[in-house]
């Protein structure tokens, strides 16, 4: 018997879930990650495992979900479709799986020029969309692509993302539509620094009636410097990061300025929270889990739920 | 190769190239795409944008040019027909059919076949 995703069934329950992301180790010691794990633990409900995020090489997710699994901590695997082709993808699926990882979050990727490998061959060979498609396959047909039959289908519950605010803004909401059909049972956005934006797309979902088919779950990221902000603002794209938000940052002092963006934070997740279809929130401090802390506590998310044991799991939706 | 095939491709080819840029995928979903290669895209995607388009609309990977994407959606709405394919979910590409020619494909049915675990309806 496989054992179900704790963070589907929180969801399927209605309580309004915290997960973060955590920060990648470069280390060949699981205590690595362990230690920036265990600060998470009884603050979040499951954790996000990254996947060379930024196109920067660490330890692989499918690792360090194993190593999370090990301490009784709930990962969600992250995989892009930039480092592997269809064959590696669906090995470390099953791989997963077998190793007790229950959620995923698969998605194209940042591209390999935005890393420490510019030079290397970027992969796509399928897109994330079809990436969905094929976890849902293996899933609920226990197929892999080929057709060929897997002797145990794996049970996920499986997300994706989404980017609310990068063009074009109108057709966001039909990518997200079609992320849901190819078999995404949930969400995480791109992070979420302008509220108005959001909830705008919110409502695009919200018309297409999309809020009963999958759970949202917007990022909140926690700067801890203005220099950090204005870096977000100017070098990463895909993020939108309002002025009024680095200039705030940037009138507090120096020392003060961890302890503002933890506010900054707060005042996001209480924002988003107000939006009709919000099922949780995502958090994520940069190599800052106490952020995360920090930002649970003040937020008011503390204590995490416990899961009723009626909580059903497996299958879509 | 025929020498149908390769009379076809002395046409198809430098046509498509000229026109829409195309990459010789021999699947080809221009229609779907609002008459824009999505193999333009550098990851090659089928389905729709990535998340890292920035604000401007242009690539991540290549800030001087527009992206795929946002042509495609534009494109799309400007079609008289075909508009919501842009919606339809396409499958995996076939790497075998690179080079081929797209027409040929299309009259004989090779671009419709998928790997058969796809089934993206069931």
């Amino acid at each position: 018997m496989l054992s179900p995703s704790r963070l589907a069934g929180l969801l399927r329950d209605g309580h309004f879930v915290v997960t973060a992301e955590l920060s990648a180790s470069n280390s060949a010691d699981p205590e690595a990650t362990w230690r920036r794990a265990e600060v998470l633990r009884g603050s979040v409900d499951a954790i996000n495992c990254t996947d060379n995020t930024g196109a920067h090489v660490h330890i692989s997710p499918l690792a360090a979900a194993h190593l999370l699994v090990e301490k009784g901590l709930e990962p969600i695997m992250q995989l892009t479709v930039r480092d592997r082709n269809r064959l590696a993808l669906q090995a470390d699926l099953l791989g997963a799986a077998s190793l007790g990882v229950r959620n995923l979050v698969l998605m194209s990727g940042d591209d390999v020029t935005a890393g420490d490998h510019p030079e290397a061959r970027r992969i796509y060979d399928i897109d994330s969309m079809q990436f969905l498609e094929v976890a849902a396959g293996m899933r609920d047909r226990g197929l892999y692509l080929s057709g060929r039959k897997l002797e145990q289908a794996p049970s996920f519950f499986i997300g994706a993302v989404e980017n609310p605010f990068a063009p074009p803004l109108d057709f966001r909401p039909l990518r997200l539509q079609k992320k849901l059909r190819a078999g995404a049972d949930f969400i995480q956005t791109q992070l979420v620094f302008d509220v108005p934006i959001f909830a705008r797309f919110m409502a695009m979902v919200a018309d297409l009636g999309l809020l009963d088919k999958a759970f949202i779950i917007p990022s909140i990221g926690i700067p801890r410097s203005a220099r950090g902000a204005r870096y977000m603002k100017e070098k990463v794209p895909g993020l939108h990061v309002p002025d009024a938000l680095v200039d705030r940052l940037e009138k507090t002092a120096p020392a003060r300025q961890a302890d503002e963006g933890v506010q900054i934070a707060v005042e996001l997740v209480r924002a988003v929270r107000e939006i009709r279809g919000v099922a949780g929130v995502h958090l994520i401090g940069i190599k800052w889990e106490e952020g995360v802390v920090q930002v649970a506590e003040a937020a008011g998310l503390l204590p995490r739920p416990t899961l009723s044991p009626l909580a059903t799991v497996g299958g879509r939706g | 190769m025929s020498v149908t095939e390769r009379l076809v491709l002395a046409v198809e080819k430098p046509l498509k190239e000229a026109i829409w840029g195309c990459r010789m995928c021999g699947q080809c979903i221009l229609h779907s795409t609002g008459l824009n290669c999505p193999m333009r895209c550098p990851k090659n995607l089928r389905n729709g944008p990535c998340g890292g388009v920035r604000a401007d609309g242009n690539c991540e990977v290549y800030p001087d040019k527009r992206c795929v994407w946002v042509d495609a959606w534009e494109g799309s709405r400007r079609l008289p027909l075909w508009r919501d394919h842009i919606e339809q979910l396409q499958k995996p590409v076939d790497w075998q059919l690179q080079g081929t020619s797209s027409w040929i494909n299309l009259v004989n049915g090779r671009d419709r076949v998928a790997p058969r675990g796809w089934e993206p309806d069931a």
